[in-house]
């Protein structure tokens, strides 16, 4: 009898420390949004620990390039050329391979593409706002992109966004599912942004903020930010495997 | 001092913010065409050869105050007909498990046409009832929400998580009420009466 150490067990419990507060006054959207009462804690089971998988094959060539993207790559967009990239790891320090990261953010100008956003600064004809990636076998991912501009936005009387682009992960399992937001280092409207400030631990806070990462910037071209996100892992156990025979 | 852990911790959540539609759902952003395969629009590869009963589960997503979200998204996640998730051994190969749907800008109504699941076993050989996983986002909502939908024409009394409710009533927020043959009304209602409840699993 052999035995080894797998991670099939159930996902490790959900540190909520770490996350924002569900209701928060300062996001006032939040003070209706957020459920009052406790949420029923249980053991993941096969509903939380399997995901849907996505293939390479249903990705295009540009879509983790913004900068060409929503032209089809005729015409690239206005802004600071950056290249975002990183790792995805999870609980156990483990690489995620092959999953899907999908971004969204708005434009050089602070404008997103979307039927609802009517802030003034304008639309870029060449800017969609837009990308997705799988990570590789290591759980690398990039994309191409250009710095969004911050925004002000109804909540308290004179609110504005940092600089930020929204991020969606899978992972290999439903209960692993996140989405948070990247910052940029030295963006002084981090401090003021209710929305940041829903999380109350500040060392968490800074590490939604992606440094400069002058190592992958290429000259001439573009900056690099690195972000690295940890997904939720699964209790490793003892797995007792009978050999053949014995 | 003590020895430091090897293990790391999750990335905190922030919220999807108003425009989660653009990344996750790009024509439903007024951006049609932007992939040329958008993800979870549907959880069928060919909803003609998939097992099991078609269904529709209409509903909506409820603030505090009583008011239809017009900017919720949801991500439902099941297994087929036959209680098996899509990617594993013997899994229908017409579907694969996974949805994405909003609350219609104009009404606040989702739908989300699927199969309905079947049971399957879990640890220890506990039979779940059939049922859907959800999680759902939209601005205000700083970490998703994960829910259930069940269904009152199914036998929920064994269920391990439904019994592990306190409070009975509040069981029949995780339960689809049938509407008409194929056709179920799940709302959600993030607080005040009726408040659905959430998982922290």
């Amino acid at each position: 009898m052999t035995s080894l150490i797998t991670d099939q067990g159930p996902l490790i419990p959900r540190n909520r420390a770490i996350h924002p507060e569900p209701y928060d006054p300062a996001y006032k959207t939040s003070v209706s949004r957020s459920p009052n009462l406790p949420l029923l804690s249980m053991e993941s089971s096969p509903s939380e620990e399997t995901g849907p998988t996505f293939g390479h094959n249903k990705l295009g060539a540009l879509d983790n390039n913004l900068i060409l993207n929503w032209t089809k790559g005729a015409a690239p967009a206005v802004g600071e050329r950056i290249l975002m990239h990183g790792r995805v790891l999870d609980e156990n320090n483990r690489p995620v391979p092959n999953t899907l990261i999908e971004i969204w953010q708005a434009n050089a100008g602070g404008r997103y593409r979307h039927k609802k956003d009517t802030y003034f600064a304008p639309l870029d004809p060449n800017f969609g706002g837009c990308g997705r990636t799988i990570t590789d076998e290591n759980g690398y991912y990039e994309f191409l992109t250009v710095r969004p501009g911050a925004y002000p936005w109804p909540n308290r009387a004179n609110d504005w966004r940092p600089m930020h682009i929204h991020i969606s992960i899978y992972g290999h399992s439903f209960g692993q599912r996140l989405i948070t937001q990247m910052y940029f280092e030295g963006d002084p409207l981090i401090d003021h942004c209710p929305i940041a400030a829903t999380i109350k631990d500040r060392s968490q806070l800074d590490r939604l903020v992606a440094p400069l990462d002058f190592s992958k910037s290429r000259p001439l071209d573009f900056l690099a930010y690195k972000f690295d996100i940890v997904l939720r892992g699964r209790r490793q156990t003892m797995f007792e495997n009978k050999l053949e025979g014995m | 001092m003590t020895q430091k852990l090897d293990v790391l911790q999750e990335t905190p959540s922030q919220t999807a913010g108003p425009y989660v539609h653009i990344g996750l759902m790009p024509t439903y952003a007024g951006n049609g065409g932007y992939y040329e395969e958008e993800i979870g629009t549907t959880p069928f590869v060919d909803e003609s050869k998939a097992k099991g009963e078609i269904i529709e589960i209409v509903g909506s997503v409820f603030d505090g105050t009583g008011w239809a979200l017009r900017d919720a998204l949801i991500e439902s996640w099941q297994c087929d007909a036959g209680g098996v998730f899509p990617g594993a051994d013997g899994a229908d190969p017409a579907f694969t498990g996974h949805c994405r749907f909003a609350a219609d800008a104009v009404t606040g109504e989702f739908t989300l046409r699927t199969v309905k699941p079947g049971s399957y076993k879990g640890r220890g050989g506990t039979v779940s009832a059939p049922h859907i996983s959800l999680w759902v986002v939209a601005r205000g909502i700083n970490i998703g929400l994960n829910t259930r939908i069940y269904f009152e024409d199914e036998a929920n009394d064994d269920d391990p998580l439904l019994n592990r409710i306190e409070q009975r009533p509040r069981v029949d927020t995780l339960i689809a009420k049938k509407i008409e043959d194929g056709k179920y009304r799940f709302d959600i209602r993030l607080q005040g009466q009726d408040e659905t409840v959430f998982l922290d699993l």
